[in-house]
């Protein structure tokens, strides 16, 4: 009998163990760090707005900075930071989510008045991506509706971005017909042509784009630019619809976390930087729409003018439109019911 | 308690030792972790809970994920057999690549399957393509889940099957054959009944898995409401509602439907053991 | 082409019978078949993607920072995981196979319970227990312990989802074995861990092999459960799957896929560790 191979393998777990503690980029000493939690599209944006902000901040006070960020889907950070991941700054999709935080206690009630524009340093918008040549002649929201149109949007149950979509569509009808029975209708039109409802608003841009499925893709308009950035011109086209959302995604400190972390004046400095000229170039760069007139002069060419309607509006605020439209039972729910 | 204390005086050593330690950790890992959707959804109330868990769309989706992972199971059944078979019993150049492969369907993250399939199949993938000229349409439909299920239970068969066939005392098969039975007769006498409990554990491993797969499935199921949505799908959709309760309640059925079938499975292996000594 | 070889040119110490050439080769086919739809394809299609910008791309996609600490991270929890499940394996095999008692079956049946949880389930389970919306999680928080979001979180949800991986493949195993040999030791004077040791293991070293095999497999590639408790911070909890799907979102599709061929590469390598064991059993053998 050999137990030779018991050795073996023990000893070559124990080897991997040994060289594998994870840590070298997480311990470097003597630095402030940060940790964003965000959702999925605005990778880019703070890829660039970190690497301005902590030179920023490294010429103002001389201390070197890292910040760490996390993506994912809006909903999904929200429970993950209820749960325990430590953010120090929240920038989330929509205002419900940070609301559900606010809920656990973690930040006061009050949060989207502590901060300039709803707390939302840069907008968006929902805008069509369509295939070179617009094949379809899509230019309005009613085009979209129209029988043999097959329209790719996340699911709203799970996406963010999904909801802004469903929100525009409806929000759309309901200016333009004063009825919310219009609405319904042109929303449940609207998901008929619909032939996948992917979790995420990148999983539909694949399905999209790296697919070949469907005519038409809803999107936020920074994610529009970019897939054209991404997959060529010279297969996609942007078409910008008369009328649309202002969509808001908005930016919070995590009290609790700071008040631990000891890094409140820290993160009230990066969501006040966001509001700075530099950056809010960086944001239009980044294609939101910036806050600041001046950057969004600079960079108007990228943002056509759009007809833009708030959420509250048309919905009141971000709780009731959650509870109506997309909680279990809600609007959503109804338009699949036979 | 009278569970888990052994019946008959049995001679070997080390029963305390072995039982204790497998329910502490069996405790620690596993029952007292997933005790926790049971406690999550006690403050609901009996109405809201039925009412959560008996909604139309969940009802289809509970339809859905058990038939998709039914079909995949059998076919792995089926596959996994004629794989493992191979594998243990003949020898051709390349053998070893392909065994090495086998596990494959574990070490690819979920999502990638699911990203490779939706890939593969779509309409202008390298198999969509064709397909699609013929009508055959897999992304997006049940057909699409049940390939992803076969690749994710695939190597659960095999290598439940594996260790038994080579433990086989090829001396039963010569035996059989010296008294005259046919390879085919040996097959289906000899080795099929001695191989068959690790056949169905290996499909109804298969099978469990597939009920709860998420990752690489939302790739390729479409989601639609009532047509294409899984049920691990419907738990997503609440918990990014924070509804915690409704969630943990879907889990609860999930997990109660899952186990009795388990249980059932077993049941049939242990009767099925007995009538086979 | 692969073909068939007569099984007199094959290693194989025992002289083995065999189906009759035809059979053989149909069989071998339908196999080959099998593997080219669903398993090379998907492969052929990562390997495609993750060379799909060149050499020069893939490596300096598999040797950038945040990719190699997602390595590391991956083969830490790798290498806690599967020793623990592998003697837990064992034991709950030895308890369940050598010995009656009342409600074997649903033992076995709990045994089997982490494969019937959605990974999604396995991740929130642990969120539900030790997150701070509990006392327990909020009592661990004001102690500095931290479990999920971090490391142990990532390892104990991934100990959850392979647990049952080595029982799975000893049960069936030894339950053909039956408990003959280990009594007849007995009765010959062997005390309890020589006749484990002499006996059993050796019995049911290939069991054992390919259970820890699958663990390490399933640890490698978890994606579910990891993604609830990881908190997706880069360079920190991400696991090998998780950095795949965040260069994926990126749009980084090359380098995405040149990352997961990473993980086709462990697993390849595992199943070589079982190859290279496979040949010192057998020069093993002959010394005996």
């Amino acid at each position: 009998m050999n137990l030779g191979w018991i050795k073996k393998i023990t000893i070559t777990a124990s080897l991997i163990a040994a060289s594998g503690l994870p840590g070298t980029i997480a311990e470097a000493a003597g630095t402030a760090t940060l940790l964003n939690v965000s959702y999925d599209p605005t990778r880019e944006l703070y890829q660039s707005e970190n690497a301005a902000f902590i030179q920023h901040w490294q010429k103002q006070t001389g201390q070197t900075l890292r910040i760490d960020q996390s993506h994912g889907g809006s909903g999904k950070q929200a429970r993950a930071i209820i749960d325990g991941l430590e953010a120090d700054v929240v920038t989330l999709a929509l205002a419900y989510d940070i609301d559900a935080i606010s809920d656990s206690k973690l930040l006061p009630a009050n949060w989207q008045t502590r901060l300039p524009n709803n707390s939302t340093p840069y907008t968006s918008t929902i805008v069509f991506v369509v295939r070179k040549g617009n094949p379809k002649h899509i230019t309005t929201w009613d085009d979209i509706v129209k029988p043999g149109v097959s329209v790719i949007t996340p699911n709203p149950k799970t996406s963010g971005g999904a909801r802004w979509n469903y929100l525009a569509a409806w929000g759309y009808k309901q200016k333009q017909s004063g009825s919310a029975v219009q609405a319904k209708n042109f929303v449940k039109a609207l998901y008929k042509n619909v032939p996948v409802l992917d979790t995420g608003a990148r999983g539909s841009t694949m399905t999209f784009a790296q697919r070949g499925l469907g005519d038409v893709l809803l999107a936020w308009e920074n994610e529009a630019h970019l897939i054209l950035k991404e997959f060529g011109k010279d297969k996609f086209e942007i078409v910008s619809p008369a009328i649309s959302i202002l969509a808001e995604p908005p930016v919070a400190i995590v009290d609790k976390n700071v008040t631990k972390h000891g890094t409140r004046k820290l993160a009230e400095a990066y969501l006040n930087f966001l509001y700075t000229p530099q950056a809010q170039d960086i944001i239009a760069r980044n294609s939101y729409r910036p806050r600041n007139a001046a950057s969004l002069k600079k960079y108007a060419a990228n943002f056509p003018k759009i007809k833009l309607f708030t959420l509250n509006e048309v919905f009141g605020n971000w709780r009731t439109a959650q509870k109506t439209h997309f909680n279990d039972g809600g609007v959503f729910d109804q338009i699949y019911l036979p | 308690m009278e569970f888990f204390q052994r019946k008959r005086r049995n001679i070997l050593p080390g029963f305390g030792l072995s039982m204790g330690y497998t329910v502490f950790y069996l405790s620690a890992i596993v029952i007292v972790p997933l005790s926790m959707i049971f406690f999550n959804t006690i403050p609901m109330g009996w109405e809201p809970f039925i009412h959560a868990v008996t909604a139309p769309r969940v009802l289809a989706s509970y339809r859905l994920s058990f038939s998709t992972a039914l079909f995949a199971a059998l076919f792995d059944g089926g596959v996994g057999l004629l794989t493992a078979w191979v594998l243990v019993r003949y020898q051709f150049p390349g053998k070893q690549f392909l065994d090495a492969l086998v596990d494959l369907p574990f070490a690819l993250p979920t999502a990638v399957a699911g990203i490779c399939f939706a890939t593969l199949y779509s309409p202008v993938g390298w198999l969509g393509e064709t397909l699609t000229k013929w009508n055959i349409e897999i992304i997006n439909t049940p057909t699409g889940i049940v390939v992803a299920l076969i690749f994710i239970g695939f190597p659960f068969v095999v290598r439940t099957i594996q260790p038994v066939l080579e433990e086989v005392e090829q001396e039963i098969e010569e035996a059989a054959q010296c008294l005259g039975a046919t390879r085919w007769q040996t097959f289906r006498k000899i080795l099929l009944p001695h191989l068959f409990p690790a056949l169905l554990t290996g499909s109804t491993l298969a099978f469990a898995r597939g009920i709860g797969e998420y990752g690489s499935v939302i790739f390729i199921a479409g989601n639609l409401p009532m047509k294409t949505e899984i049920a691990p799908l419907m738990i997503m959709a609440k918990l990014d509602q924070f509804d915690y309760a409704g969630a943990s309640a879907v889990a609860l059925v999930l997990l109660l439907i899952s186990f009795s079938m388990l249980l059932l499975l077993n049941a049939v292996q242990e009767w099925q053991q007995k009538e086979y000594r | 082409m692969l073909k068939p070889q007569p099984p007199e040119s094959a290693p194989v110490v025992k002289k083995r019978i065999s189906d009759p050439l035809p059979v053989q080769i149909v069989l071998i086919g339908l196999t080959l078949l099998f593997f080219i739809g669903f398993i090379f394809l998907p492969l052929g299609l990562v390997f495609a993607q993750a060379f799909s910008k060149g050499w020069e791309y893939y490596l300096e996609s598999v040797r950038e920072p945040y990719a190699i600490e997602a390595v590391k991270l991956t083969l830490t929890t790798v290498a806690i995981v599967v020793p623990l499940n592998a003697f837990f394996g064992v034991t709950a095999a030895w308890a369940i196979t050598k010995f009656n008692f009342k409600g074997k079956a649903t033992l076995k049946t709990l045994l089997d319970l982490p494969f019937a949880v959605s990974p999604v389930i396995a991740g929130l389970i642990f969120v539900l227990l030790v997150g701070s919306r509990t006392p327990f999680g909020s009592w661990l928080g004001e102690q500095g312990i931290k479990i999920i979001f971090s490391t142990p979180g990532i390892v104990i949800a991934t100990l959850f989802v392979t647990f049952p991986f080595v029982a799975r493949e000893l049960i069936p195993l030894m339950e053909a074995q039956g408990r003959d040999e280990e009594e007849a030791a007995l009765t010959l004077g062997a005390r309890g861990w020589q006749i484990f040791g002499k006996i059993t293991l050796p019995n049911i070293r290939w069991g054992l092999l390919y259970g820890m095999i699958l663990c390490s497999a399933r640890s490698i590639g978890e994606f579910g459960a990891v993604s609830v408790v990881s908190g997706h911070i880069r360079g920190q909890t991400n696991t090998i799957p998780l950095h795949v799907e965040i260069l994926y979102s990126e749009y980084n599709f090359a380098a995405s896929f040149a990352v997961a061929s990473i993980l086709v590469f462990l697993a390849l390598l595992t199943v070589g560790v079982k190859v290279t064991l496979e040949k010192q059993f057998q020069k093993n053998s002959f010394h005996h």
